[in-house]
């Protein structure tokens, strides 16, 4: 086996059943890549390479015994958002320096549960409040995909033959990569870099307004955020408590649907997660989705929207036709508002959220004169500029005054983008299917980003709306932009139907083609 | 709706975070584009529309009144800055 890092969890699932590789020599072979990468890439911000031994020692003893769970073996990566027993969990933010929880969320448990092996924690953006991954206490994440070139390049005959692709002319095309840094969105920015550069077989990521579905799309990987209540939110630093949901990003479909059964579950301790039985997602890979009912929503076609991402998505619609399905074209007449309604009520639930970081239970102190001075300096130096500006915005909407006319005419608003879904799903459409981002990757540093907060916001334009309605969208690569960057489409489904969402991703993976970066890390 | 500079000193100080004169004055900025951004929330016509409280129709799950937890006073100590005897030690809060 050339480079074990470079199966899938499928694949490495079966030959780890088989014996034909150990748990113990692909977690060498992951942590290895991360010693080399990391250092480029900053995708973790803690490796925990003596649990991973461990864990994977255990996973083989079990595996020799023809036992093991559904993940027996598979080295994963988890976000900094998930409490994680005695290690590193801090959402990349300075104010939670040195928090070890003494508890682990239960998404981790049910990972470990099923045997998979922990590599470290994912570097994101502080309290997942970004697209960029820009806001981290620990540095931007680098995407393994860069910018590159199409040359045609005339050879002399001598060098016919020696790679790259030989016309009959003697002339051949050749990439070449530029050397701009790139982000690989966010917040699960290095969630999603982790599994694009081979750095671990799939990773754990939350999703408030896009953050699992926007990285994804930006890295060429593919990540859902189920349907809100499918997965517990119990031990998962809060953000927006309406909006936070945990799901996977990972290399394929497949991967994807084996993640998230395992980390779905009905949880006691998370009155918000719904007594469902989790279906086997993996099952419906593969069964044939005509006659469905495929809807496109004309609001998602945008002003200022590159030419490559209407031509995707315009593909999209072509392979799901061929594939037997009905294209019906939908309004979703609330769609332009989402992400206005989204900068109330998510910065209202976090100013509330985030209350507790205040020096005294946990993380970091600045002593002050007095209690309160105490408390502000705290916050002040704990807190980055992208969170501070969240927790204003709340604490203003919501002070007295403005409640009415900010938070409660946006939870009106919430309704209406809710109603506009369930009147398309009423009307039979089985899904809906649009762009995920309304760009590729942009560069870290980004200066129109950076000079006004409106524009990162706008990275999750065709995202956010699935947030507000509580429904599972995901995310799968469909195609190159002229750049040679990966760029996604996204499906949105009824609520707790993901089974419809793998099903009709995995046409679009099979039409489209995988895709990984060239290697220059 | 727009915020002034001295709004943006009451909210932060609402909010517990100290800042500067300078801070105040870069935030007050990106607030009001914040603001003017929401703004168009004012369009959509709400009437007779109910606020979500509930993305899903939930039933609040109960338990038993009973204790299922507990004897756990050194494990929630164990991340604070500064404790003594299994308590949270803060500045002098009451003269």
């Amino acid at each position: 086996m050339s480079d074990l890092t470079h199966l899938t969890i499928s694949e490495a699932r079966a030959k780890l059943r088989g014996k034909e590789i150990s748990a113990a020599e692909i977690t060498e072979a992951y942590l290895s890549a991360i010693e080399r990468a990391n250092p480029v890439l900053n995708a973790y911000i803690a490796v925990t390479a003596d649990k991973a031994r461990e864990m994977a020692k255990a996973s083989d003893a079990k595996l020799g015994k023809g036992e093991g769970g559904a993940l027996e073996g598979i080295p994963l990566g988890i976000k900094d958002l998930f409490a994680t027993e005695g290690i590193h969990t801090q959402a990349c933010s300075h104010v939670l320096d040195g928090f070890k929880p003494r508890y682990e969320s239960t998404v981790t448990s049910n990972l470990w549960a099923d045997g998979a092996v922990m590599l470290g924690k994912l570097n994101m953006d502080e309290f997942a409040m970004g697209s960029s991954n820009e806001t981290s206490y620990y540095g931007p994440v680098i995407n393994p995909w860069r910018r590159s070139r199409l040359d045609t390049v005339v050879m002399p005959t001598t060098h016919q033959g020696d790679g790259g692709f030989v016309s009959a002319g003697g002339a051949k095309t050749a990439r070449t990569l530029d050397n701009a840094q790139l982000v690989p969105g966010g917040s699960s920015g290095g969630s999603a870099s982790a599994v694009a550069a081979f750095l671990c077989a799939g990773a754990t990521a939350t999703d408030t307004g896009g953050s699992i579905r926007q990285p994804a799309a930006f890295t060429g990987t593919v990540g859902i955020k189920p349907t809100y209540g499918r997965c517990s939110r119990w031990g998962v630093v809060a953000f927006a408590s309406s909006l936070d949901q945990a799901g996977p990003i990972a290399r394929d479909v497949r991967d994807a649907a084996i993640l998230l059964k395992s980390m779905a579950s009905s949880d006691p301790k998370d009155t918000t997660s719904v007594d469902r039985p989790v279906p086997d997602y993996e099952a419906v890979i593969g069964k044939p989705i005509k006659g469905m009912k495929v809807g496109i929503p004309k609001e998602y076609r945008v002003d200022g929207m590159p030419e490559d991402i209407e031509a995707l998505w315009q593909k999209g619609i072509a392979w799901l036709k061929d594939a037997g399905a009905e294209i019906v074209d939908i309004s979703l007449p609330h769609t332009k508002y989402a992400l206005p309604a989204y900068y109330i009520v998510a910065p209202a639930e976090a100013s509330s959220n985030l209350a507790r970081y205040d020096g005294v239970r946990y993380g970091l102190r600045v002593p002050g004169k007095d209690i309160v001075d105490m408390y502000e300096k705290t916050r002040a130096a704990g807190f980055g500029r992208e969170v501070k500006r969240r927790i204003m915005i709340g604490t203003y909407v919501l002070s007295a005054g403005y409640y009415d006319a900010y938070y409660l005419q946006a939870q009106k608003v919430r309704t209406l983008i809710k109603r506009d879904f369930e009147t398309v799903f009423a009307a039979g459409v089985d899904v809906i299917l649009t762009p995920a981002t309304p760009s590729a990757a942009f560069g870290v540093a980004d200066e129109d980003m950076n000079a006004d907060p409106v524009k990162m916001y706008l990275n999750d334009i065709f995202t956010v709306t699935v947030n507000m309605a509580g429904l599972p969208g995901i995310s799968v690569p469909a195609g190159l932009d002229g750049k040679g960057l990966p760029l996604g489409l996204q499906l949105i489904g009824r609520p707790f139907d993901e089974e419809t969402l793998f099903q009709t991703a995995h046409v679009i993976e099979q039409a489209a083609g995988r895709f990984q970066p060239d290697k220059w890390w | 709706m727009s915020v002034d500079l001295q709004t943006v000193k009451r909210v932060a100080h609402l909010a517990r975070i100290a800042v500067s004169e300078q801070d105040a004055e870069r935030m007050t900025g990106e607030l009001n584009a914040i603001l003017g951004f929401v703004e168009q929330l004012n369009e959509v016509d709400v009437s007779g529309v109910e606020p979500m409280t509930s993305v899903t129709p939930l039933e609040m799950k109960k338990r038993q009144d009973i204790v299922t937890d507990g004897k756990k006073a050194v494990d929630i100590v164990a991340n604070a800055p500064a404790t003594e005897e299994n308590f949270f030690l803060v500045p002098k809060v009451v003269e």
